[in-house]
């Protein structure tokens, strides 16, 4: 993966610097979230590039959830421009959906639809969003379930499968859109911890394979080994922005550091 | 008895159309409550608020004075409907209310994750609502519809205030005819009894057919009472 200077920086400086890299996959300018009095996100400024694998860390309540939500416009935003490969995302209607079939998005719930299979979660949205004949889709559902580890698996029902399974048929469903680019909102906060592993696992070679993805996790050694640079956030701030390994032997804020503390104490 | 024996055609009919009026007020009811239902919980603020004044309008007055003035309104504007026909409009009108709050709050009992991964995924509005929240919230709505539907039998009673010749109707002729009031109207209400508990046992089937290959989970009422075995 293609290594750059500018991704040390939170924001790239407006001047050519920032053309070395290309233009920024998902860029964030600006974007404010409030809701009600509370400011969930306070002017955010966050450049992903393709390619990159993002990780964004930070307490409970520091606003990545929402960040990673309104990326995918299920929140709007209350200031500011979020836009995918060089586009704004629109208000909403036909458009926007469109748009959002190409960033995937993996829930921390997993939210699987209970009624369908596995195979029919997965091929759910490229035929009736995209048009792909039910042949088609279902092949390529069989493929991706299969990528993920779940062969034998694809006629079951949510229900029967296991929290780690779920969420790899979730990530097969996300993936079946071919996104651009992949947001994991908390993927395995929701796991018991020997499933973990095959779900990370999974994400790893999303991420070997070149996929753009912006990952809010808990899991340290995730952020620090897959994953290209770590922003931390807190109070609804980005207050860093750093490659893993200087983000995590030499933290500069001191906000920084007290979270490091916290997490990595045992 | 004898009564009972001698105008059997009669009763025959008026049992005839009391299921007329029910099914088809019931049905007509279905389609418009879901429509006003997706209305309820459409993007669009003036839809939202057109439909939830349908619902408090034609839930709160009562179904006999809904009849009443379909009946003998309608003609004043210029609307000449058979009254076997307003009675069928009147029970639409009403149970249409019902319906869509039903179906409404079944909606609600589809996690919000759900339609968030459905709107991940680039379904739009209807998308989300048909292959995703509806297929799920329906079978959590057919018990309470089974009422809705027990509801619009029960009040295609008040029909008979308009002169269509349904169960009550005909059981009123019968007893002005042989003042046999007790009689009558205890056949009329095994009647009515009859058909909510058909109603009711094609519910439970249904919700049993819709619930494939899934082993049960206790309910809450199970728990509640302490049930263990399966």
């Amino acid at each position: 993966m293609p290594m750059t200077d500018a991704r040390d920086t939170p924001v790239p400086p407006p001047d050519g610097a920032a053309a070395a890299v290309g233009e920024p996959l998902i860029s964030v300018r600006g974007v404010s979230k409030l809701f009600g009095d509370f400011a969930a996100l306070k002017d955010i400024d966050l450049d992903i590039h393709r390619g990159e694998v993002v990780a964004l860390i930070g307490a409970s309540g520091s606003g990545k959830s929402t960040l990673c939500r309104c990326i995918n416009r299920l929140e709007t935003v209350s200031d500011g421009v979020i836009t995918v490969d060089g586009r704004p995302l629109p208000e909403e209607g036909r458009e926007l959906a469109r748009l959002r079939s190409e960033v995937g998005m993996v829930f921390q719930s997993f939210n699987l639809f209970p009624h369908l299979r596995a195979v029919e979660n997965v091929t759910l949205g490229p035929m009736k969003v995209r048009g792909v004949p039910k042949a088609e889709a279902r092949a390529e559902a069989m493929e991706l379930l299969a990528r993920v580890g779940l062969q034998g698996k694809e006629h079951s029902l949510p229900a029967q499968l296991s929290g780690g399974q779920q969420q790899r048929v979730a990530i097969a469903r996300a993936l079946a859109m071919h996104p651009k680019a992949m947001l994991f909102d908390e993927p395995t906060s929701a796991l018991d911890p020997e499933v973990i592993k095959e779900v990370l696992d999974v994400m790893t070679e999303l991420a070997e394979a070149g996929m753009t993805m912006l990952v809010v996790t808990h899991e340290m050694g995730f952020a620090r080994h897959v994953c290209d640079r770590v922003v931390f956030m807190d109070s609804g701030e980005i207050v860093e922005s750093a490659e893993p390994e200087a983000f995590f032997t030499a933290p500069r804020s001191q906000r920084a550091k007290d979270f490091l503390g916290k997490v990595l104490a045992h | 008895m004898e009564i009972i024996l001698e105008n059997w055609p009669m009763l025959l009919g008026g049992i005839g159309t009391t299921i007329a009026l029910t099914v088809l007020g019931y049905g007509f009811a279905l389609i418009l409550g879901t429509a006003l239902a997706v209305c309820r919980v459409s993007p669009i603020p003036p839809l939202r608020g057109a439909a939830t004044v349908y619902v408090e309008i034609f839930r709160n007055i009562p179904l006999l004075s809904l009849l009443i003035l379909i009946a003998f309104g309608l003609p004043d504007a210029g609307l000449l409907l058979p009254y076997f026909w307003c009675g069928v409009l009147g029970l639409t009108l009403s149970s249409a209310a019902f319906v869509c709050e039903n179906v409404r709050s079944g909606i609600n009992t589809v996690p919000i994750g759900h339609a968030e991964a459905a709107r991940s995924i680039g379904l739009g509005f209807f998308g989300v609502l048909r292959y995703v929240v509806l297929p799920q919230a329906f079978r959590t709505m057919i018990s309470p519809l089974v009422n809705v539907f027990i509801g619009t039998l029960i009040g295609s009673s008040l029909c008979a205030a308009i002169s269509v010749a349904e169960i009550t109707y005909v059981t009123q002729q019968l007893n002005i005819r042989t003042a046999e009031a007790v009689l009558l109207f205890l056949v009329a209400g095994v009647i009515y009894l009859a058909l909510s508990l058909a109603a009711a046992s094609g519910g439970i089937a249904l919700e049993k057919a819709l619930a494939p290959g899934r082993r049960r989970r206790p309910t809450t009422t199970q728990a509640m009472m302490g049930a263990q075995q399966a």
